[in-house]
C-alpha cells in the first residue's frame, strides 16, 4: 500500500517534469496561437473601420503597397492591441500583444506584452515588448536563434509593421536601458524606430535577460493585396 | 492499492484493462492541464522583464 503510494507520487513527480520541459509548451503554446490566429482572421474578415491610409506605391518593389504607418494610441493593461508574427520562428509562429508586462494580467494568459510608455509600433523610439521562454506557452522559446535580417512583424487591425531583427544582447535583469528611446544611450535623442524584445535567460533560470533588437522597415496598410512580402517570402 | 482496485473491477479482464486505461487517461489530463500549470507557477516563477 505505501509502496505503491510512493512509486505513484515518483511517477507524478517525473511526469511534471517532463510535462514542464516539453508538453505544457506545446499545449499553451498551440492554444495561443489558435487564438491569434482567430483574431487575424477577424481582422481579415471585417471591413475597415477607418477609411484607409493614403497609400503611396514604393517604386521598384514588389508586393502590396507601404505607407507612412498610423501610430496606435497606448493599449490599457492586458488590452490586445496586435499580434506578432517571426517567419523565422515558425510559419504558424504567431502570439497576442497586450498592454503590460505584469505575469498575472498580460504574459501569463494573454502571450507578450508591451512595456507601457515605450514606444507604439512604427512610432520613432523604441517600441519595447516582453514573452516567456520557459513557461506558459513560451514564445521567445527560440529568440537568440534570430539572424540579422529576419522579419519581426506586428500585424494589427490596420495592417503590418515590419520590423528586422539586428541584433542580440544579454543584461542583467535591472538593464532597463535597453528600454531608453535609443536602447542604451540616454544621451541620445531618439530619430530611429526600433523594436526591442525582452525574455529571460538561461532559457529556464533568470540571472540574465536576453534582449533582441530590430529596426523598423516598412508599414503596409490592410489592402485587398493582403499580407507584406516579409510574411510571405518566408524566412529569408 | 492497485491490487485492489483490479478486484473490485467488474467484468472480464479486458473490460477492467479499458476501465483502468480509461481513469489512467482521466488522471493524466487532469494533471497536464489543471495540476501542473498551477504546480508549476508556484515552484517554478518566471521572470522575462527588465525592471
Amino acid at each position: 500500500m505505501l509502496g505503491d503510494l510512493l512509486v505513484t507520487a515518483g511517477v507524478v513527480v517525473l511526469l511534471f517534469v517532463v510535462w514542464q520541459l516539453w508538453i505544457g509548451d506545446a499545449i499553451i503554446g498551440a492554444q495561443f496561437k489558435d487564438e491569434a490566429s482567430n483574431l487575424t482572421d477577424e481582422w481579415a474578415n471585417s471591413a475597415p473601420a477607418a477609411p484607409a491610409p493614403s497609400v503611396t506605391p514604393t517604386p521598384g518593389t514588389t508586393g502590396p503597397a507601404t505607407a507612412e504607418p498610423p501610430v496606435l494610441d497606448q493599449p490599457g493593461d492586458g488590452e490586445v492591441f496586435g499580434v506578432l508574427r517571426v517567419p523565422r520562428l515558425g510559419a504558424d509562429w504567431q502570439f497576442k500583444l497586450a498592454g503590460g508586462v505584469s505575469a498575472s494580467v498580460t504574459l501569463d494568459p494573454i502571450g507578450l506584452g508591451h512595456y507601457p510608455d515605450t514606444s507604439m509600433p512604427g512610432q520613432v523610439g523604441n517600441f519595447a515588448i516582453a514573452g516567456h521562454r520557459g513557461s506558459h506557452g513560451a514564445p521567445f522559446a527560440d529568440l537568440p536563434s534570430l539572424r540579422v535580417g529576419d522579419a519581426v512583424v506586428v500585424e494589427t487591425e490596420g495592417g503590418w509593421y515590419t520590423y528586422r531583427f539586428r541584433n542580440l544582447e544579454y543584461v542583467r535583469p535591472d538593464g532597463v536601458e535597453v528600454l531608453l528611446p535609443f536602447p542604451q544611450a540616454p544621451q541620445i535623442e531618439a530619430t530611429d524606430r526600433v523594436i526591442t524584445m525582452t525574455t529571460c535567460s538561461p532559457r529556464y533560470g533568470f540571472s540574465e535577460r536576453a534582449i533582441a533588437y530590430g529596426v523598423f522597415e516598412s508599414f503596409t496598410p490592410r489592402t485587398d493585396a493582403g499580407p507584406p512580402v516579409s510574411l510571405t517570402s518566408g524566412a529569408a | 492499492m492497485y491490487g485492489a482496485l483490479w478486484r473490485v473491477l467488474p467484468g472480464p479482464w479486458w473490460v477492467r484493462l479499458l476501465i483502468v486505461l480509461v481513469l489512467a487517461a482521466a488522471v493524466l489530463y487532469g494533471l497536464f492541464f489543471y495540476v501542473f500549470p498551477w504546480v508549476s507557477d508556484i515552484v517554478y516563477p518566471q521572470e522575462v522583464t527588465v525592471e
